[in-house]
């Protein structure tokens, strides 16, 4: 019974909130359970389980089934699916092999929420101070940051509308949804 | 809004960094040499200089990486960022 309810919260973070609540043509999507993971290693190498770790810093790589993020010099934040979620650590344990490393599953926290529309990044702005403009911030780019009082991973992804994934801790997840929110009405 | 150069992120905004104190203070390699009066200097005395400052800092809300800075304590100005354990090119009187 509690396995189910951890299961529910974790598909549904958010509850099954409205996409466009705001009505201002900007998406608000939480995303559902997905396999996080953080990895920590100093020399790297040039990939581990098919992900490249050679990429510039406040870079994202992968698609959005399967995406990782440089957030630091020996910094990763990795994405998957929830299925992958117990052959993901193995699969990068045993390519970084005896090189000293920390991979820690952080799939129960972390919440990521799809910011979409072409008025998304005015949206963001109302709480990231960061230049989200084309050229300052173009698609592939990914970086911890704040948004209002809460700390996040932004990541832009390709496509032909701004589309903004916002990763951010559980336990703000609210506070950060509902900021969007309100930025979005504003904004649209 | 005051930016500060991340010497891995480039140019942030000021809110995401965190600001550690006085750079380039060595610990005493011998610490029970020292008498009770330097080693509380070591602790605790700092400068304050009404000019250039090196100071050190953290992108916390970043890549969560320590650097040096050279920071102008009057106008607020940052002269550079280098990375932590180098020295600054300006040459300047940290102490001053």
């Amino acid at each position: 019974m509690l396995e189910a309810l951890y299961r529910t919260a974790r598909a549904l973070p958010l509850g099954r909130p409205a996409a466009d609540p705001a009505g201002s043509g900007i998406l608000i999507r939480p995303a559902g359970a997905e396999a996080h993971v953080s990895l920590r290693v100093r020399d790297p190498g040039p990939s581990a389980a098919g992900l490249p770790l050679d990429r510039p810093i406040n870079t994202v790589s992968g698609d959005a089934r399967r995406w990782i993020a440089r957030l630091g010099p020996d910094e990763w934040l990795i994405g998957s699916d929830e299925a992958e979620a117990d052959a993901l650590p193995a699969a990068l344990a045993a390519d970084l092999g005896e090189r000293p490393h920390a991979i820690v599953d952080i799939s129960h926290r972390n919440v990521g929420i799809d910011v979409s529309g072409a008025r998304a990044a005015v949206a963001l702005n109302a709480g990231c101070p960061l230049d989200l403009g084309e050229a300052a911030f173009p698609a592939g780019t990914a970086t911890r940051t704040l948004l209002g009082k809460a700390e996040i991973v932004l990541i832009r992804r390709p496509g032909p509308v701004p589309l903004y994934r916002v990763e951010c801790w559980r336990s703000f997840s609210t506070y950060v949804h509902g900021f969007l929110t309100e930025a979005a009405r504003s904004a649209g | 809004m005051l930016l500060i150069a991340c010497p891995h992120c480039g140019n942030r905004p000021e809110t995401e960094f965190r600001c550690g104190g006085q750079a380039h203070i060595a610990r005493p390699a011998d610490p029970a040499a020292l008498s009770d009066e330097q080693w509380a200097e070591h602790l605790f005395v700092r400068a304050n200089p009404r000019g250039v400052h090196a100071e050190r800092w953290c992108h916390a809300h970043g890549c969560g990486r320590w650097f040096n800075a050279l920071r102008d304590t009057v106008s607020d100005r940052f002269l550079e960022t280098y990375p932590a354990g180098a020295q600054p090119s300006h040459s300047t009187d940290v102490r001053a």
